[in-house]
């Protein structure tokens, strides 16, 4: 009552700076005519790129043109179509009702009623005959993984600690040149294989080994591997005890050998200790010796598995 | 003797004996007479889809996957899935090869993949679309599923659907890693020796799984290769169809969410139907998506795996990263502590066995059992159909966005390398830095989100244009305030939802406007005649 005794005083004031209206959609509604225009414009357009492309394949143009000419051409096709479903079909906004899923209380009870009935029949009163096709049917899911997962490559055994250095192998260059004393200078750097492994999938995954000279005299990592390291000549195996990549970086001045991959770091002069990073363990080292004509050679092979940690690693060293 | 009338003669009679329908309408009459099609279609046609921008991510996945399909049939015609070695051979005047390439040992899947991508016309184009397509489907995955996240559209009755969609998530993931591993290259060869030590790590079944799957120690014989290619263009995919039927069955029988507003309610749809109109716009969109693809392909170069070369295992590159949705598993890799453990004869290496193994399976099992945690935890177990706002949800939103967080950060942990290069920072700072992020930048950000989502609830209106409010005086000096008229974006709509009609005419349009009509005139120039 209050509200009705202060109306009339109020004064309608005109608010044009306060009519808002979008400008956008409101043209584009008010004027269907100028949107199936330009919508068909888009079409055309896209009409003479999607040609075009035809035209580029044709010509085995490059495949930038290619791509460019089919992509625009579909973008166009594409923005037209979704305009044309913005501005000139039924926008509603419709409604729908949802239908309940659930069904009826009474249904329910007889859809359970008819499960645990039923079950009871077969089950309850046929004990024998369940617990054999169950005892059936477990088995041949058993059986049955034997030639799905057997068949598909050989159990580990020990291959896993196994490479090919041996006592005597010599050391090559991925040319299969075997390196000699003078091949490296101090600081130098490369990887070596086994002869006669250059080159294969063996020698390149669990036999890559790095070789570093880090002095002109004979030099000790850690103790007790005081000959492995004829004239400054250190091995390590390249596979990272991480992950398994090889570690391909060489930070000359700090020593440190680093794997790329995650950025563990070895120091080269402590036996490659790892100094950083997620790497749980040193590059196993290979003793190295020289043979009569000054050929690098492994005293033995590596006293442990090379590359990352698995369940039964430590049961082959 | 009534045959003469009954057979049209000219062609009027034989539209006329059509009925008013014409050739459609006798079609749908044939496929009802034997399927009954037309109650069942027409309550599809009159499907409601909900209007809102964010429903639409899901269509980026959908439609990614179709140009994957597409593209990837394409390829397979092309590929060859072998690990044999060969000599690739580029003769000096051929313009079909890549000749620095020449004379070097490859392998077939290598070589036949440099082929596509130099030898066959448009191959090359195709080759980086179905490669920019994974990353796009992936990437919209996670942002759709982000979305459902944050309004909780996960809710009772959508819990299977939400687990469908994480089995999904896990699966493009697994796919994408074997696609990118299939080309035989040096870095993808670098990501497969890091996949067969991650395998190898898990105890007792490990070194197994990993000799049974190359055949061998790595590289084993390499028979990975035709494995991994037949479980790429055929298992994942099939699986991965089989769960998109069901996720979209599922959404038609369950029908849409919608966000509150006029008219919508937890009991009906509202939005535009099935035919035509987002049927159009959905169709236009699969065109744009495919059009995304194929810009990229032309534009952005992707896996050039021809400056990489073929695999070498005791060769590697600097700053190798793998595709960024297997970035954060990368970063959680390299930030984890050396924690190898030994005893009693068996090691386990949890500094591989953690981030790589037990850590994403707790991501996607957590991400998984999220509908059923929030179940117990609320207590609410009522059928929801309409959509929270994140910020109504401030706890919920606070955990989606400690999870984004720390996923984000493993993602940039995968770079520490390049960061260190890139601000001449010590290699060591960085490693440490994240390993310290990865823990506090998520608590921060669920505070963060937690208190922001508090004091959007507290603030009326929020995210809306302020109206202009006329302050007036009176003759009588007294004053008073009228609110102006909202603007069209921020009021829904001025028409009340309708159900679809049974017939829509188009009127001729009169100067730009709907002629007069009995019908109520709409905006779009269609007059809707309800039922």
């Amino acid at each position: 009552m209050s509200d009705d005794q202060h109306e009339p005083t109020r004064t309608k004031v005109p608010m044009p700076i306060a009519a808002f209206d979008d400008p956008h959609l409101g043209d584009a509604a008010r004027n269907p005519q100028r949107v199936e225009a330009i919508v068909g414009g888009i079409f055309v357009l896209a009409i003479v790129l999607i040609a075009g492309f035809g035209a580029a394949y044709w010509q085995n143009w490059s495949p930038w043109i290619l791509g460019g000419t089919i992509g625009a051409g579909l973008f166009l096709l594409g923005f037209g179509l979704t305009a044309w479903g913005k501005y000139l079909m039924p926008q509603g906004p419709f409604v729908e009702e949802r239908h309940v899923l659930a069904s009826s209380a009474e249904e329910r009870d007889l859809m359970s009623a008819a499960l645990v009935e039923r079950t009871a029949v077969v089950v309850k009163r046929r004990k024998m005959l369940g617990g054999l096709f169950a005892l059936g049917a477990g088995i041949f899911g058993i059986v049955a993984m034997f030639p799905l997962l057997r068949s598909l490559g050989p159990v580990p055994g020990d291959t896993l600690a196994l490479t090919n250095w041996r006592r005597g192998t010599k050391l090559v260059d991925s040319n299969g040149r075997p390196v000699h004393l003078e091949t490296l200078v101090v600081g130098g750097i490369m990887t070596v294989y086994p002869r006669g492994r250059v080159n294969t999938d063996e020698g390149q995954a669990t036999d890559q080994t790095v070789l570093i000279r880090v002095q002109r005299t004979d030099f000790t990592t850690v103790p007790g591997r005081e000959t492995w390291a004829p004239a400054g000549y250190v091995a390590y195996s390249k596979a990272c005890t991480h992950l398994g990549c090889p570690v391909g970086l060489y930070e000359q001045e700090l020593e440190l050998l680093v794997c790329p991959c995650h950025q563990s770091m070895f120091n080269v002069r402590n036996g490659a200790v790892p100094q950083f990073g997620p790497a749980p363990r040193p590059l196993p080292q290979l003793p190295l010796m020289f043979d009569a004509n000054g050929y690098l050679a492994a005293q033995a092979g590596y006293d442990q598995p090379v590359g990352p940690g698995y369940w039964t690693r430590s049961n082959t060293t | 003797m009534s045959a003469p009338t009954t057979t049209p003669r000219t062609k009027r009679q034989a539209k006329a004996a059509l009925g008013p329908y014409g050739r459609a309408g006798s079609i749908v009459n044939d496929l009802d007479d034997r399927l009954g099609i037309a109650k069942g279609g027409r309550v599809f046609l009159d499907k409601i889809f909900p209007d809102h921008w964010s429903f639409m991510l899901g269509e980026i996945s959908l439609y990614s996957f179709v140009v994957l399909l597409a593209t990837g049939v394409f390829l397979s015609l092309y590929f060859v899935p072998s690990a044999s070695q060969v000599l690739y051979h580029c003769a000096s005047t051929a313009t079909n090869c890549y000749h620095p390439l020449n004379g070097q040992r490859v392998s077939e899947a290598f070589s036949s993949t440099v082929n596509i991508s130099f030898g066959v016309r448009g191959g090359l184009l195709v080759r980086q679309m179905h490669h920019w397509s994974a990353d796009i489907f992936t990437g919209s995955i996670i942002v759709h599923m982000a979305r459902i996240f944050f309004t909780g559209a996960f809710r009772k009755p959508r819990e299977l659907n939400w687990i469908i969609g994480v089995t999904m998530l896990t699966l493009a993931i697994l796919e994408g890693f074997i696609g990118y591993s299939l080309p035989d290259d040096l870095i993808s060869g670098t990501g497969l020796r890091i996949g067969y030590s991650i395998a190898e790590s898990i105890p007792l079944v490990g070194t197994y799984l990993v000799t049974f799957l190359w055949g061998g120690q790595f590289p084993g014989t390499g028979i990975i290769i035709p494995r991994f290619f037949i479980i790429h263009v055929l298992i994942i995919p099939l699986v991965l169809l089989g769960l998109i039927g069901a996720h979209l069955t599922l959404l038609v029988a369950q029908k849409h969410t919608q966000f509150a507003g006029e008219g919508r309610t937890e009991n009906n749809v509202v939005g535009s139907p099935m035919f035509p109109t987002f049927m159009a716009k959905t169709t236009g969109f699969l065109l744009m998506v495919t059009a995304a693809c194929a810009l990229l392909g032309a534009f952005a170069q992707i896996n050039p795996i021809w400056q990489f070369g073929s695999y070498d295992a005791s060769k590697i590159s600097y700053a190798v990263q793998p595709d960024w949705y297997m970035g954060w598993l990368d970063g959680a890799l390299r930030i984890m502590p050396s924690w190898e453990w030994t005893g009693w004869g068996y090691t386990i290496p949890f500094e591989v066995l953690l981030p790589a193994v037990v850590f994403p399976g707790l991501i996607f099992t957590f991400a998984g059992i999220w509908p059923a945690m929030e179940r117990r935890m609320t207590g609410d177990v009522m059928l929801h159909n309409l959509l929270d706002r994140p910020r109504d949800r401030p706890k919920r939103t606070a955990a989606g966005a400690a999870m984004l967080a720390l996923l984000f950060t493993l993602f940039a942990a995968s770079s520490t390398d390049v960061l260190a290069n890139f601000f001449h920072i010590s290699l060591n700072e960085v490693l440490w830095f994240f390993r310290i992020a990865t823990i506090v930048v998520p608590v921060i950000v669920a505070a963060l989100a937690y208190q922001i989502c508090l004091e959007m609830q507290g603030v009326h209106g929020i995210g809306k244009r302020k109206r202009a409010v006329v302050v007036s005086r009176s003759v009588d000096g007294e004053y008073s305030t009228v609110e102006s008229a909202p603007r069209p974006d921020d009021e829904r709509t001025e028409m009340d939802p309708e159900p679809v009609p049974e017939r829509i005419d188009v009127e001729p349009l009169v100067g730009g406007a709907v002629a007069a009509s009995n019908g109520a005139p709409s905006p779009t120039g269609v007059r809707q005649v309800t039922r």
